[in-house]
């Protein structure tokens, strides 16, 4: 059930945009497509909702061969990065548009529109025109407006990517609470790992046209599948060829545990709370780790101090893979 | 912003105004003034001619044909040459510009050897299903359109371009189909282009005078337009007459364009 993918490839001209993609996305679930700018996954998202046509594979809605159905059969509702508000009509005219398109009686129309736009919190705002709402405003109205038509799965590509970072941050936790009030299917690209780490259910993280893991954000966090998955989610550095976060790796003054790395701090920078240590290995020329305060001051490290480097127990290590363009 | 220094401002300001001046307002006002010079004398003379009434209607009736083709195939050529992709794309947006950049009087004839009933290739078959074009009014709608073509694309096309497709999109994935989108979506977000293109093709389809003399065949109370009357009259020494005609020729022109500044709001959304 819920979106199926299956065999989905896209070229545009010479570049894949999508090579044999298959997935599965669960129902009534908050799923993110993860990636890097150009990785597909706004493809993907544009396929599934039929405004995009893929050159090989299918596409399943909730059971539904979907493959062929034009975007106005397939009942999905799609919010834009840029918000795609009907400039000339007002905030609830965009509201009702899906449903007057499906003619709707009329007071079943003002009804459902009243109902959206509180869950949106822009009833006070029925009557302005879209440029006189703010971009946050602006996108809650696109969500209602897809939300309105009662949609079986909700795509959002980059919803809140034209936003700056504090809106951005209150719809992301506001779009959480949402979808725990409205529980449809939806979908959401993103290139914010934070964000798909914070909001999603599930995560799909997507690279040069492939899919490189799905799981939730835990699975993906504690067991990325690659060393691709591990740096997109957060920062890496690279300890004896392994990979490894920076703030997973224990510092000690003493050479007493088995296959500590010996080196010596080449710099130490002091952020806030954090303190890092850059670290010359026999290896690495440049092993960064991040202590706390405390833990810095309790260990007495300075530029030039020796060091010996180990993560700690628990840590979760990706071994670097041999690619063309290791980096 | 540089402050340009005051006297060059000045100067500036004069040579614009003496130029336009100089080029517009005062010939046209001349115009004006010699129409009425008798009072409302040259008019009733020019109203109560049959010929110039004739040629009044057969401009109205010529315009208006021409600007409702030009819409229609001016908003549909606009979304072709900006939603799709295909082969020959730039060819027929270059092929678009054409009327511009060729005299009317080449229009005319081009039009006269494709349609002339005598030996024209599409001519003598039309000729013969009983459709006269050349000397006919058809003929002069056709030149007409010919060279008010450009004009609604021109106007429709950059507005087209920088609305973009994203609410057409959202509209197609809300239901709408392609009737629905463009009537609900596309049409409003471009309807003051339209209505500038519209009146631009009026205006200038109001005004043709070389494409049609050659078509129409300047029949008098049969094919002869306002400004067939203009000339005809001016030539015949009934100059109050002339100038008559060719005031109102200017003043439906501009009465459009004054009405359309008064209509389009202030602030274009």
């Amino acid at each position: 059930m819920s979106i199926e993918v299956a065999g989905v490839s896209k070229r545009f001209g010479d570049f894949v945009a999508l090579d044999d993609v298959s997935v599965t996305i669960p129902s009534g679930q908050l799923t993110a497509l993860l990636g890097p700018s150009g990785g597909g996954k706004s493809t993907l998202l544009r396929i599934i909702a039929g405004l995009e046509s893929s050159d090989t594979g299918t596409i399943h809605i909730e059971g539904t061969e979907a493959t062929h159905l034009p975007a106005q059969k397939r009942n999905v509702g799609f919010v834009f990065q840029h918000y795609a508000a009907f400039k000339h009509m007002s905030v609830a005219k965009n509201v009702a548009f899906g449903l007057e398109i499906r003619r709707r009686p009329k007071n079943e129309v003002r009804a459902r529109v009243d109902e959206l736009l509180r869950l949106v919190h822009l009833q006070q705002f029925a009557h302005r025109l879209p440029a006189q709402l703010s971009g946050g405003q602006r996108q809650r109205m696109a969500l209602a407006r897809a939300l309105a038509v009662e949609p079986t799965v909700l795509l959002l590509d980059e919803p809140f990517g034209a936003l700056d970072a504090k809106v951005r941050k209150e719809l992301r936790d506001w779009l959480r609470r949402l979808h725990d009030e409205v529980h449809v299917t939806t979908v959401f690209v993103t290139h914010d790992q934070e964000e798909a780490l914070e909001v999603a259910d599930e995560i799909v993280v997507i690279n040069e046209g492939r899919i490189e893991q799905v799981g939730t954000p835990d699975q993906l966090y504690d067991e990325p599948a690659n060393d691709f998955v591990m740096s997109f989610l957060g920062p890496v550095t690279r300890l004896d060829g392994e990979l490894v976060r920076p703030h997973d790796l224990d510092v000690l003054d003493h050479d007493r545990v088995l296959g500590a790395t010996p080196g010596t701090v080449t710099r130490v920078v002091r952020v806030g709370f954090e303190v890092r240590l850059a670290v010359r290995t026999a290896v690495e020329p440049d092993v960064s780790v991040v202590l706390t305060r405390a833990e810095a001051r309790g260990l007495g490290v300075d530029v030039g101090s020796p060091v010996w480097l180990v993560p700690t127990r628990g840590a979760t290590t990706v071994p670097v893979m041999p690619r063309a363009t290791a980096g | 912003m540089v402050r340009t220094p005051a006297p060059l401002r000045w100067l500036l300001r004069v040579v614009t105004i003496g130029y336009l001046f100089m080029l517009i307002a005062w010939p046209v006002s001349l115009v004006v003034r010699t129409t009425f010079e008798g009072g409302l004398a040259n008019l009733q003379t020019a109203l109560s001619d049959p010929e110039v009434v004739h040629a009044l209607q057969m401009t109205g009736i010529v315009a208006g044909v021409a600007v409702v083709a030009n819409l229609l195939f001016g908003v549909g050529i606009s979304l072709l040459l900006v939603r799709y992709e295909f082969p020959g794309k730039r060819v027929l947006s270059t092929l678009i510009d054409v009327p511009l950049s060729v005299s009317p009087v080449v229009v005319g004839l081009a039009l006269l050897l494709v349609y002339n009933s005598r030996d024209g290739w599409l001519g003598r078959p039309l000729d013969a299903a009983g459709l006269q074009v050349i000397f006919a009014t058809p003929g002069m709608v056709m030149a007409t359109v010919f060279v008010a073509l450009p004009l609604v694309i021109r106007e429709v096309v950059p507005v087209l371009e920088e609305v973009g497709d994203e609410q057409e999109q959202a509209a197609r994935s809300l239901g709408a189909n392609g009737v629905q989108t463009f009537w609900r979506v596309t049409l409003p977000s471009i309807k003051w282009a339209v209505v500038y293109g519209v009146v631009l093709s009026l205006a200038r389809s109001l005004g043709e005078f070389g494409a049609v003399k050659i078509v129409s065949g300047n029949v008098v109370e049969k094919t002869q337009t306002t400004t067939l009357v203009v000339e005809q009259t001016y030539q015949n020494f009934e100059q109050g007459t002339a100038y008559a005609a060719a005031f109102l020729l200017a003043f439906a022109s501009v009465l459009c364009i004054v009405i359309v500044s008064i209509l389009r709001p202030k602030d274009p959304a």
